[in-house]
């Protein structure tokens, strides 16, 4: 823990995000930027008391309590963020918006495409109002294009850009990723987005505006398969693909995850080479180990689904935490399927990584941290999400100039 | 102009934290990877251009080193350490995933580093992060999956079936993504405190955080998300949403239909189908579309009537998909207003109209094999700083001569 005394520097200390984010694509961006010191300002619409963003009243919850204060997973996406309240169908309310853009760095968001140039702030108007602005929108197929119109959520973006395919095993439906990876993951995008505008700003005064569809970035996470596709020809749909519990580049057997003792208990193990096998053999210390059938890369390859069913037979009796142990101390890559309450609270290696944040409502509770160690600029995660409006008083006095008075008048008039 | 140019970063050639280094070099970085001599092991993975190995002929190299320039350093001789001593000492940046206590050994750690070159952003990224306890032990994007979450949400509802790895070293890809925006938040802390710093990444609490409702529903109320077939794992069994098309192609139905403007929708296309004298529960459909406002979820599995409209929403739409293919699909409903999604496999979205309209695929020019691939473009489109592919993945040492003689 830092010194309260000594506080180490803020990483983004100095920077405004007006911030129209929410769900996970979006909000897992700004919360990256706000615990790196980033003074990010969540703008809700009052009048459907922040529903948007589904995730606001949606469980898991810390106790018996419901509605839009107590969404478990909002409070993860949006800890270190401010919040306040705008009515954009108000002339008011725009005006309010205007000011607080031309105090802002960047603005961002992940509604559908369009939506806010409908409201009036398309990124030609946002550079009227300050010229050196950030705009950074981020929705399933871009802002242009033939899909633009059409509406997504995770699933979807992973469906449409060969994710959901190229998970699965074979004879099966595609089993997908059981989570919007993208929203995560284009979250991730969105950060890198926002930072390599901030630092080109920094170095050069000039603002500008990205596209950023998570259709593409989930796209360029195919690399090999896509490059096999256009440079040899060969598709990823084709008989006995996927198999994505098995490795084709490189080539590795056994390779898969192989039931355990107990109920719904598995274990991942992986042979790099003839060498990871030599190690695994005596471990296993089966007499069908040492035919000779075995030794090389290709035969196991070329025996694969015998293999698997000889490991699998080797492995059900046991304790997958036994198999971890034993096969990482023969220097074999070896992992449980660790289920949550395993890794979050028994593994040594996420200790830190779960802070404990103090939200206004539900009081203290964990949240995802950030799994990168800064020397001299640390991540800090302490205050849980916004409210509804919780920081009206404050962004509207501290950068706007208004009352405590006029922010009641604003209230009552339906401005925010 | 790129948003990197003069940035200059050198990456130590590891398998874990290519994709780290490309995501900074398509940005303008000089990113120059160092491998040891005889070349770095990815060289032999394949896919190889034409199915034929060879050093220069490996399309995950390709792929995963665009735009790097490519040097050959043996550490373990005294006069390359120099070199890459003085290397460090020009960059911005130095990214790492070298087996624990390495760099220390060799006296090229971020304590030996940070003398030469104070400004140096060091990011190390290692399988469970620097002091781990299992610093040595071995790890492939498999085992890290199978560790830090993402396997046990995703696989099938018949939990005798394993737990599914996804595909595409999506466990190396999520670290690497903190890689970049650690070593970028960092740079831009640079520009104005003028100073470096060490980034300690863990491969596997990259991935523990990028779990969704799988952490924080235990973080929040200790409770254990269940696999499911193509959704999202959950505390409580939720509906299929995978339904099979007419050409063998799966689509993602996502929401099922609840307002009348759905229910008359799906109507009007059983019609033009021809397939509604084929379906028995028409009626409630017919009820659907007449309905005053969309049906809610407390509703189905109490109210009889919404129930039996939802289920008829359901059916319909397995109908349909059934006589349509999986890209007619996802076009008639989307353009319907209703968020589904055609599975494509990685080909098919690429070739798609709308990737291709946005000008995804990018041409590369391989000079050396005097041809020109498509290649997967750019993840996000900056109006004054675009995203490019600046040029093929280097040859082993190709640039020791325009390195090392600057």
């Amino acid at each position: 823990m830092d010194q309260p005394m000594n506080p180490k520097p803020a990483a983004l200390a100095g920077v405004r995000i007006c911030d129209f984010c929410g769900q996970l694509a979006g909000a897992g961006a700004t919360k990256w930027l706000a615990a790196f010191g980033a003074e990010v300002i969540r703008i809700e619409d009052p009048v459907r008391q922040g529903r948007w963003d589904i995730l606001r009243g949606v469980g898991p919850y810390v106790d018996e309590r419901r509605g839009i204060e107590f969404g478990g997973g909002f409070n993860n996406h949006n800890v270190e963020k401010l919040g306040i309240t705008l009515n954009l169908r108000t002339e008011r309310g725009k005006e309010l918006l205007t000011e607080l853009i031309r105090q802002s760095d960047c603005v961002t968001e992940n509604f559908a495409a369009g939506v806010l140039e409908r409201l009036g702030f398309g990124y030609a108007r946002l550079k009227e109002i300050r010229p050196d602005i950030i705009y950074v929108s981020n929705c399933g197929f871009g802002q242009v294009g033939p899909y633009a119109a059409f509406k997504t959520w995770g699933p979807i973006v992973q469906a449409v850009s060969g994710l959901t395919f190229a998970s699965g095993l074979p004879d099966q439906p595609p089993a997908g990723w059981g989570y919007s990876y993208m929203d995560h993951t284009g979250g991730y995008y969105m950060a890198m987005a926002i930072l390599l505008a901030l630092i080109h700003r920094k170095r050069t005064g000039e603002g500008q505006w990205v596209d950023l569809a998570c259709t593409e970035a989930a796209l360029t996470l195919h690399g090999p398969a896509l490059l096999d596709w256009t440079v040899n020809g060969r598709p990823a749909r084709r008989e006995g693909q996927p198999h994505s519990n098995r490795n084709q580049w490189p080539a590795m057997a056994p390779h898969g995850i192989y039931p355990c003792a107990g109920d719904d208990e598995w274990v991942a193990i992986a042979c790099r080479d003839d060498d990871d096998w030599r190690r695994l053999a005596p471990v296993i210390a089966a007499p069908w180990t040492d035919d000779p059938a075995w030794a090389t890369l290709d035969a196991r390859l070329a025996g694969q689904d015998a293999l698997d069913e000889r490991v699998s037979a080797w492995t059900r009796g046991r304790d997958k935490f036994a198999v971890q142990k034993h096969l990482r101390e023969a220097g074999v890559p070896c992992s449980a399927v660790q289920k949550p309450g395993e890794r979050v609270d028994h593994d040594p290696d996420t200790e830190g990584l779960w802070p404990t944040v103090t939200h206004s409502a539900m009081g203290e509770v964990r949240v995802d941290g950030t799994p990168a160690r800064f020397s001299a600029t640390p991540w800090r995660m302490t205050r849980g999400a916004p409210c509804l409006g919780e920081h009206n008083e404050d962004v509207f006095g501290r950068l706007l100039g208004l009352s405590p008075g006029d922010v009641a008048a604003l209230r009552e008039e339906g401005v925010i | 102009m790129s948003a990197l140019a003069g940035f200059r970063v050198i990456e130590l050639a590891n398998e874990r934290i290519a994709f780290a280094g490309k995501l900074l070099a398509d940005m303008g970085a000089d990113v120059i990877l160092v491998e040891p001599p005889g070349g770095d092991p990815a060289r032999a993975y394949p896919p190889f251009l034409d199915d034929v190995p060879g050093p220069e002929r490996s399309l995950w190299w390709w792929h995963y080193h665009t735009s790097k320039r490519g040097v050959v350093l043996d550490l373990d001789r005294a006069e390359d350490r120099a070199r890459f001593a003085a290397l460090a000492a020009s960059a911005d940046v130095l990214l790492e995933s070298e087996p624990a206590g390495r760099l220390a050994r060799l006296g090229l750690d971020h304590d030996d580093l940070r003398k030469l070159r104070p400004e140096l952003v060091f990011v190390s990224m290692t399988p469970f992060g620097r002091g781990s306890a299992n610093a040595q032990t071995p790890v492939t994007d498999l085992t890290i999956l199978a560790g830090a979450g993402p396997a046990w949400s995703c696989g099938y509802d018949d939990h005798s079936l394993p737990p599914v790895r996804g595909g595409g070293n999506q466990g190396y890809h999520t670290a690497c993504h903190f890689a970049a925006m650690s070593a970028l938040t960092a740079l831009f802390w640079r520009l104005s405190s003028g100073e470096g710093q060490f980034i300690d990444v863990s491969m596997h609490a990259a991935s523990n955080v990028t779990t969704e409702a799988a952490s924080y529903s235990w973080l929040v109320a200790q409770q254990t998300v269940q696999r499911q077939t193509g959704r999202h794992a959950a505390i409580v069994q939720t509906q299929e949403t995978q339904m099979l098309c007419q050409d063998g192609r799966w689509v993602n139905t996502g929401v099922p239909p609840r307002s009348p403007a759905d229910y008359a929708a799906l109507l009007a296309w059983l019609r033009e189908l021809k397939l509604d004298a084929d379906f028995p529960e028409l009626v409630f459909l017919e009820m659907g579309a007449a309905l005053e406002k969309p049906i809610t979820y407390d509703r189905i599995g109490v109210d009889p009537e919404a129930t039996a409209i939802f289920a008829a929403g359901r059916e319909a739409l397995a109908l349909i998909a059934a006589n349509v293919s999986a890209h007619d699909f996802f076009i008639r409903c989307q353009r319907r207003g209703v968020a589904v999604g055609a599975i494509y496999s990685p080909e098919e979205a690429f070739e798609d109209e709308h990737f291709r309209a946005r000008g995804f695929q990018t041409r590369v020019t391989h000079d050396d094999l005097r041809r020109s691939f498509r290649y997967p473009g750019a993840p996000y489109k900056m109006s004054a700083t675009p995203w490019a592919i600046s040029r093929r993945a280097p040859k082993l040492g190709e640039h020791d001569q325009e390195v090392f003689g600057e």
